[in-house]
């Protein structure tokens, strides 16, 4: 009876013996079915792959925004011109900037220095040329390295490097939350570079200095602006952008009634409300434009004050109303889509968006603008601050040398040349105001006035990323129903718990 | 020179006798040792010094990429994850998740293998395509699936809008009410086929002169099913819900996928990556794995009692 028990019932059964000839067909079609699954495998990716490389924002650490990795206008939009003629000057892709300090420079000449730069684009292509002029006028060779493309990668690679004290690396482009985790391990370069640094944006500078130690040169930056739709605003006869944020309410649940009937999708405001570190950067804007502070102030946690609970339940309200209800799960990229489509009347995004907006195939060509983000009555319009700077690695071998080409490479000279051919936004106010820039960036001159406003990620250092994911997971909650003034108060509770 | 030559052949000579004094059985316990050595001290190198050292991390607030040694806290930690709302958060997401998804993989699963193991034509190419949901990549078919789901050109509102169920687009993942039906239903998609798989295998060794049997008998084809069907193979349904329920306890890739660090859709895995990987806080990531193990063992203790799965010696 016992072999009969329901469980085993034939032993023999269950053990399936092959023999070897079996085996090896069995082998040989396994084998032979692999490339076929792979080469399906590539074709997914591939198409999945390009979305998420495309913009340009902003940073970070987190991993969640496979959106808001790389570096700027980088993605070469349709018609970036490879040669620009201004009556002074011609500006082309196989003539870079003159080394200018090529005599200081050449007391290096024999050193090699890595550069891990851009990884991909119009940037990657850039940085080639820029080290080919500088090793030719120098004798410095550069060996360009492409930086991993996601920033939670790249973080991780630099952090190995840096635990390490590796000197495989000498100079590197960090992003603007890095410098409070990276400055231990970073050249100070406020006395070879310090003449230089007052150049550029202070509130860069600032950004960049920890306990007094300027660790990166600003070399290209983002902030945050509010695009528009300038024929639906003078079809409901609207002669200027919003000045704040009940304005932009007002107008966009004008533009919503009215377009409503004729597109079902349509949306009137739509922003970054996914939970990542683009939420973090909108909802610094949005306090910061009325009064609601920066959510870490000299030591403080500010984050919970009246002004910030009346601005989040505001765009609270405007979940499901003026902005689409999936607005909680957008990044850069899903908002860019959707305006770009034609589908919103307002956008708040990076300047990346401006070249793409304009492409040859773009709906809302020719029909859009930029403005300062809206800021309630009393405050200043204010703008998050993205990009990257260029550092110097501690464990370099050779820190004289590479602060050289540190030099060159944030220079005026080649910063314009960037923002003429490349769209890469300059640091330098000087160079953004240059006619050639101007031209190639219209969106600048309106952005002059707009105060830029950093993260916190200088004060709370290698633990930016956590403070970032407690900001913007509060949010988010809040964005999908909860009340400000009780998610808050928690909200401060964890800061307060990192900040000490 | 001389005196090694002459010390080892003694030092040798004492382990020898010993050996030619065992019985036969004692000879074999200990070469049965000696080759069990070398995977012992492996498992003892890849899975016990990585536990204990986990346990030991809980303990204390080690961070990657610290400059200064990890100071012991005690059960700082624990105290923290315990009063974290987030945490019970995930907890709650994760068992949810997984209780729906195994029940509806389950039955689906068992349906289909049923249905692949009757006698049709074509049944070898649909043994094979049903398994192609299950190949694909999971970061891939979430990816694919977000985009299905997207509120403004998303499919499913558009096939869901033509067959004039619904008027407006529904943001299937934004909305706290239907974000887990949503990615419970990518699961089950995707892992039905595998449930199905591990339940086909088991159906195939059940022979076919029991069912000719209890026709014999009269039994209806119900009968047959709760009676033969079912108990034989209930081995290859313990296999397929202890594979699945440990899965969907663990599962990372599609939450992340779908909603990254999204506070109210976080699974025990999602919030516990965030703080190893991201915040590379360590210590306290142990104390959260050691929590993560200590819910599993609590499913897998509720399976073993009930299911009453025996050793088989």
């Amino acid at each position: 009876m016992r072999d009969m028990r329901p469980d085993r019932p034939y032993p023999d059964v269950l053990t399936v013996r092959l023999s070897r000839r079996q085996v090896l067909r069995r082998a040989a079609v396994l084998g032979l079915a692999m490339p076929a699954v792979s080469a399906l495998l590539a074709a997914c990716r591939r198409e999945e792959a390009t979305p998420t490389q495309a913009p340009a924002a902003q940073p970070t650490a987190t991993p969640t925004e496979a959106a808001a990795e790389t570096p700027t206008a980088a993605e070469t939009p349709a018609g970036t011109p490879t040669v620009v003629t201004t009556p002074e000057m011609t500006y082309s892709m196989d003539n870079p900037p003159e080394v200018f300090n090529a005599d200081q420079a050449s007391q290096y000449s024999g050193t090699t220095l890595t550069y891990y730069g851009d990884s991909v684009g119009i940037g990657a292509e850039m940085d080639q040329i820029l080290a080919g002029a500088f090793s030719e006028a120098t004798g410095i060779t550069i060996n360009v390295v492409p930086k991993p493309a996601s920033a939670t990668e790249n973080y991780a690679a630099y952090q190995r490097f840096f635990s390490a004290q590796s000197p495989d690396v000498d100079v590197m482009m960090i992003d603007v939350i890095w410098p409070g985790a990276f400055a231990p391990h970073l050249v100070d370069l406020s006395s070879a570079l310090g003449q230089e640094a007052q150049a550029h944006y202070e509130t860069i500078i600032e950004n960049n200095t920890v306990d007094g130690k300027l660790v990166g040169m600003p070399w290209f930056g983002d902030f945050g602006m509010l695009y528009y739709r300038t024929d639906l605003l003078e079809k409901y006869g609207f002669s200027n952008p919003p000045e704040t944020w009940d304005e932009l309410e007002e107008m966009a649940r004008t533009i919503l009634e009215g377009e409503r009937g004729a597109n079902p999708n349509f949306a009137g405001f739509v922003f970054q409300g996914n939970a990542y570190e683009g939420l973090t950067c909108n909802a610094l804007e949005w306090l910061a434009s009325s009064g609601g502070g920066r959510f870490i102030e000299n030591g403080q946690v500010t984050i919970n004050n009246p002004q910030a609970v009346e601005i989040l339940n505001k765009v609270r309200g405007w979940v499901g109303t003026i902005a689409p209800q999936g607005v909680t799960t957008y990044q850069e990229e899903d908002s860019r889509q959707v305006f770009q489509a034609g589908n919103a009347a307002f956008l708040r995004n990076w300047p990346y968006v401006y070249s793409l907006a304009s492409g040859s195939d773009s709906p809302v060509r020719g029909k859009f603008n930029v403005a300062p983000l809206p800021a309630q009555p009393g405050n200043p319009h204010v703008g998050t601050v993205g990009g990257w700077q260029l550092a110097v690695s501690m464990y370099s071998r050779a820190p004289e040398a590479a602060i050289e080409f540190v030099r060159y490479m944030t220079s005026p000279e080649v910063q314009t040349w960037r923002a003429v051919l490349g769209s890469f936004v300059p640091t330098i106010p000087d160079v953004a105001s240059r006619p050639e820039v101007l031209q190639a960036m219209p969106f600048l001159e309106p952005m002059e006035a707009v105060e830029r406003v950093t993260r916190p990620s200088r004060e709370t250092g290698e633990r930016y990323n956590e403070v970032s994911t407690i900001i913007f997971q509060g949010v988010n909650q809040i964005l999908t129903g909860q009340d400000a003034a009780q998610v808050l108060p928690g909200v401060a509770q964890r800061l307060q718990r990192i900040v000490g | 020179m001389s005196r090694p030559a002459i010390a080892e052949p003694r030092r040798a000579a004492l382990p020898l006798r010993r050996w030619q004094a065992m019985t036969l059985a004692e000879r074999q316990a200990w070469l049965a040792w000696l080759f069990l050595l070398p995977a012992l001290l492996v498992v003892v190198a890849v899975a016990m010094v990585p536990l204990v050292q986990t346990l030991y991390f809980s303990f204390t607030d080690k961070r990657l990429g610290a400059l200064e040694p990890e100071q012991w806290i005690g059960l700082e930690n624990y105290r923290f994850l315990l009063t974290d709302p987030l945490w019970w958060t995930a907890v709650k997401v994760t068992v949810q998740f997984t209780v729906i998804t195994v029940v509806l993989e389950f039955l689906l699963g068992l349906l289909i293998a049923l249905v692949v193991n009757s006698r049709f034509p074509g049944r070898g190419p649909m043994r094979a395509a049903m398994l192609v949901p299950w190949a694909i990549p999971t970061v891939l078919s979430a990816q694919m699936w977000k985009w299905m789901y997207n509120d403004i050109f998303g499919v499913i509102n558009d096939l869901l809008k033509r067959a004039g169920l619904i008027e407006q687009n529904i943001a299937w993942l934004a909305r706290p009410d239907t974000s887990l039906i949503a990615v419970a239903s990518i699961d089950i998609w995707k892992t039905t086929p595998f449930v199905a798989l591990l339940l086909l295998a088991g159906l195939q060794v059940i022979p076919d002169e029991l069912y000719e049997a209890a026709t014999v008998d009269g039994a209806s084809r119900i009968r047959q099913f709760f009676t033969i069907t079912l108990p034989l193979l209930r081995p290859a349904i313990v296999v397929a819900l202890i594979f699945r329920t440990l899965d969907a306890l663990r599962v990372f890739d599609v939450f992340y996928v779908l909603f990254g660090a999204r506070p109210d859709m976080q699974t025990m895995a999602v919030y516990a990556q965030n703080y190893i990987v991201a915040f590379s806080d360590v210590g306290y990531g142990s104390a959260i794995s050691v929590a993560i193990f200590l819910v599993i063992a609590i499913f897998v203790v509720a399976y073993v009692t009930t299911l009453k799965v025996e050793v088989q010696t």
